[in-house]
């Protein structure tokens, strides 16, 4: 407890780090938000008015006071306005984050469902035939681009059966949940397979390591079936490995896939930072940006405390 | 009467081409009911391996039994075929009638499990307990090792306990099923010589109580005497003589087992101490090395802004000093202080206090201004993989800001020639090289700047005994030619013998014996110096019965602010002291 304590302690610190780094950045992009709003036609503004909407934007102050204004704003709950929607950026980023949070977490299901398995198979038929045919198929999925995956998806449904992936209007899950499902299982695939890979990737060497320590070998000695030494013996010494992968990829996709959400129309976080980034959102990015990141922190502590669960020998907090 | 088990003509082999690459090449024995066969050879013998065949595991280690017959008779007196045997038969036999320890109790236990899950699974799996059930018999499975406190330790996960509760555990374990025959490949290596000896104390009474048939694998002669009936000796893959206990220690037939009886190091007491380089503490003489007072904390803190509540008290409070060509051997158990002490006088830590001087006086003139160089205990770890050899006989002139000349190179030729390696050796890499070759390498790259000190930090302990006996012989030689000072750390009595001048022992970070070695290790004074004497195993200790000890090493950690009271030493003859116990 008093280790969760400090550990969220630390968290205002990262975030003002981020937002220093992001508040930066965006900055550094050239061209401002009126530009990119209305594009050649910022041209034709008069002096007075580029001077007011610039005011209206908040960017007419030196950048410590916007900086200020904006941090001052973030502790009182307000993440600020964005400039393409006219609305909250915290209301934006809420309606964007359910599809981004399902996806990730169908993603990882289909990984760790597909991945571990084969994983574990691969490790027990060390160098045999079927141990490379595992491990052929996790160094494609590694290596294919998700976009070309994706792509051959949507092609071979459609050309190959007639039938085309749900499009239109996004429908959350809570109001259609089998329309929701038929929307994201494809993306879901397209990401879950890279994921897959690197699962089986893992799980396999953490097998395979385990497998040869001493305490298998003793499990066996007690006449242990080949079942329970892997399950019981085994695997749960070979998770440390797979739970950090998996933490560090679920953490990335809480971002957002940009182009797995673009093949297949989806408005997830990806986009919206893409899109954000190009009218210079300035409020969105930076909150985007933040909230990303607080995630990241949260997937990190629950993987720390994960590793607690799994292995007594590890202690949180001690020097 | 049929044998419990009869091995006829074993063969194993490994790899591809398992007849190509035969480890165990015809090994024969038969094992009655209640007897003790010790299976005795060094690394790479077969011995391990002979073991592992006998339940199967050899099949997941990568072997394949290539030849021969094993048959074992059943707790119905039904014969049963090891080697046609289908894994399913066989895991009904592993653990039911066939139980096993191992040499590294820290790592055989499963680190995620707790010791009551573990204990509890041999009853699940052969006798169809669960629950409560299992529980109560896990814990009577503890009460019959003498483990004090059973019930709480159930509940503890292996990182919690020492080596020597850990190899009760697994004893525990093998024997949860009561079965016939105990396998135990080098249950104490791994172990402090005082645990060892209650470990076997526990074995050869659980054996008593049980009737139970045990092979004992180990490649320390000595450690036989007390336990077997029958002893197998190994080389090779081959059996190279097996009888009756008396029989071989007494009236070897085989040079081998003579060899391994007389040539190895085996403790006597004080009497195969060295009779060359006495000690010469004349006016004239000044110390190559000096320890006043030392002392070593590590202070605990529970976070890292908090004060510290208290400290380890690693080294307490030693003085020893250290003359030119002399041997201080400073023994002690794991966790005793005696490797921290080594570590200090290098300045591989920091000492909290205390003061040592080095180098006072050199030997001779061309001894090197950096004076102590170190000799680590695992060859196989200490040398850089990625070096040649001559890169890293270079390093140590080259840390010191030296630059690789023509002198160099004849002096890495001429220490290579003196240790005993082939001239061809400087660009080879380690890899190429035996562990007794490798610790060659060691103490040569430890001479390349001339010290006047060499701290050998159980610099013999990782090798095979007639390799350890090799090496011994070379650091004497050496010591006199070069007039070297050594400080020879080391756990193992029979070694410290061989080598010491004088020895220092050290318990729970103090010095409590210190003096000439032929007077500590015949006329022990300190309790604990008894006590260590006493449990180190020897040829002429037949079927001794050791008394069961199961205290535990007294904890270092004390308040912030301790200290030690001052000593108060009783002199025992001319060059012999010992801590005045309260």
């Amino acid at each position: 407890m008093n280790y969760l304590m400090r550990r969220l302690a630390t968290f205002p610190l990262v975030l003002l780090g981020v937002s220093i780094l992001v508040f930066v950045a965006i900055r550094m992009v050239p061209g401002d938000s009126i530009t990119a709003m209305l594009g050649t036609e910022a041209g034709l503004l008069t002096p007075a008015q580029r001077d007011s909407l610039a005011a209206y934007f908040g960017i007419d102050q030196p950048w410590f006071v916007q900086y200020w204004r904006w941090i001052g704003g973030i502790l009182h709950g307000n993440l600020g306005i964005s400039v393409t929607y006219g609305r909250p950026v915290l209301d934006v980023i809420v309606e964007r984050f359910p599809l981004t949070l399902e996806l990730a977490i169908l993603s990882m299901i289909i990984a760790l469902a597909v991945g571990m398995p084969a994983g574990i198979f691969a490790a027990t038929h060390n160098e045999k035939l079927s141990d490379l045919g595992v491990r052929i198929v996790a160094m494609i999925g590694q290596s294919t681009p998700s976009f070309v995956l994706g792509l051959l998806i949507i092609y071979t449904l459609s050309a190959g059966f007639g039938v085309l992936p749900a499009m239109g209007e996004f429908a959350p899950l809570w109001q259609d949940p089998l329309r929701n499902l038929s929307q994201l299982i494809l993306p879901a695939i397209t990401l879950g397979f890279a994921f897959a890979a690197s699962v089986t990737r893992i799980s396999r060497s953490a097998m395979l390591d385990v497998l040869s320590d001493d305490y298998v070998r003793t499990a066996r000695s007690k006449g242990a079936s080949a079942r329970s030494v892997i399950w019981r013996h085994a695997l749960p010494n070979a998770l440390i490995p797979v739970v950090t992968l998996s933490g560090i990829e679920f953490g990335y996709l809480l971002g957002g896939a940009v182009i797995v959400e673009q093949i297949y129309a989806l408005p997830g976080l990806g986009r919206m930072v893409l899109d954000a980034i190009q009218q210079r959102d300035y409020a969105l990015v930076q909150g985007a940006v933040l909230f990303i990141a607080f995630n990241f922190m949260i997937v990190n502590l629950l993987v720390d405390l994960a590793y607690v669960a799994l292995d007594p020998r590890i202690r949180l907090g001690e020097p | 009467m049929i044998p419990l088990l009869s091995v006829s003509d074993l063969r194993v082999g490994f790899g591809r081409n398992p007849q190509a690459n035969e480890v165990v090449r015809g090994v024969s024995f038969d094992l009655a009911d209640g007897e003790t066969l010790a299976i005795v050879g060094e690394s790479g013998s077969g011995k391990s391996v002979t073991a592992l065949s006998i339940n199967r595991l050899i099949d997941f280690g990568g072997g394949r039994i290539t030849g021969g017959a094993m048959k074992l008779k059943r707790a119905d007196s039904s014969v049963f075929d090891l080697i046609t045997a289908t894994e399913p038969q066989l895991t009904g036999i592993r653990g039911a009638e066939i139980g096993m320890i191992f040499q590294e109790p820290m790592t055989s236990l499963n680190p995620v499990l707790t010791i009551g899950r573990q204990i509890e699974e041999s009853f699940r799996l052969h006798r169809e307990l669960t629950g409560r059930q299992a529980t109560a018999a896990a814990k009577d499975a503890l009460d019959r090792v003498r483990i004090p406190d059973a019930e709480r330790l159930l509940k503890y996960t292996p990182n919690q306990l020492s080596g020597g509760m850990l190899q009760r555990v697994m004893i525990a374990i093998a024997l949860a099923c009561n079965p016939r025959l105990l396998i135990a490949d080098e249950p104490t290596t791994a172990l402090d010589v005082t645990v060892q000896a209650q470990i076997m104390a526990l074995l050869a009474e659980l054996k008593r109580e049980t009737g139970m048939s045990m092979i004992f694998i180990t490649h320390d002669i000595g450690l036989v005497a007390g336990i077997a009936d029958r002893v197998m000796v190994m080389q090779n893959g081959q059996a190279v003589e097996q009888g009756e206990l008396n029989q071989i220690l007494d009236n070897a037939q085989q040079p081998y087992t003579q060899h391994l009886l007389q040539d190895v190091p085996h403790f006597a007491n004080g009497s195969a101490t060295r009779a060359d380089g006495q000690r010469d503490t004349g006016a004239a003489k000044e110390p190559a090395l000096k320890v006043d007072n030392l002392v070593v904390r590590f202070p605990l803190k529970s976070s890292f802004f908090s004060r510290a509540t208290g400290a380890v008290h690693a080294v307490d409070g030693v003085d020893f000093d250290l003359m030119p060509g002399e041997t201080l051997a400073i023994v002690g158990e794991s966790g005793s202080g005696k490797s921290t002490t080594a570590r200090a006088v290098l300045g591989l830590v920091r000492s909290t206090r205390g003061s040592f001087s080095v180098g006072v006086r050199k030997a001779s003139a061309e001894q090197s201004a950096l004076p102590v160089q170190m000799v680590f205990q695992n060859p196989y770890a200490s040398l850089n993989p990625r070096l040649s050899i001559e890169s890293i006989l270079a390093e140590p002139v080259i840390a010191t800001g030296g630059r690789v000349n023509a002198e160099t190179q004849a002096r890495m030729a001429t220490l290579l020639e003196r240790v005993g390696l082939p001239k061809n050796s400087l660009e080879r890499y380690p890899h190429e090289f035996s562990g007794g070759q490798r610790q060659r390498l060691c103490i040569a790259r430890a001479l390349m700047l001339n010290p006047s000190v060499v701290v050998l930090d159980e610099a013999v302990s990782a090798l095979d005994v007639s390799v350890q006996a090799k090496v011994l012989e070379l650091l004497v030689d050496l010591q006199r030619e070069f007039g070297l000072a050594y400080l020879f750390i080391s756990h193992d009595m029979a070694v410290v013998e061989r080598i010491a001048h004088r020895i220092a022992v050290i318990y729970a970070g103090q010095i409590v014996e210190i003096g000439d070695a032929t007077s500590v290790l015949s006329k022990p004074q300190h309790s604990y110096t008894k006590k260590l004497i006493a449990a180190v195993p020897t040829i002429d200790r037949r079927h001794e019965h050791f008394e069961l000890d199961t205290r535990q090493v007294p904890s270092l950690v004390r308040p912030q602010g301790y200290e030690p009271a001052p000593a108060r030493w009783e002199q025992f003859g001319a060059d012999h002291m010992a801590r005045a116990e309260v």
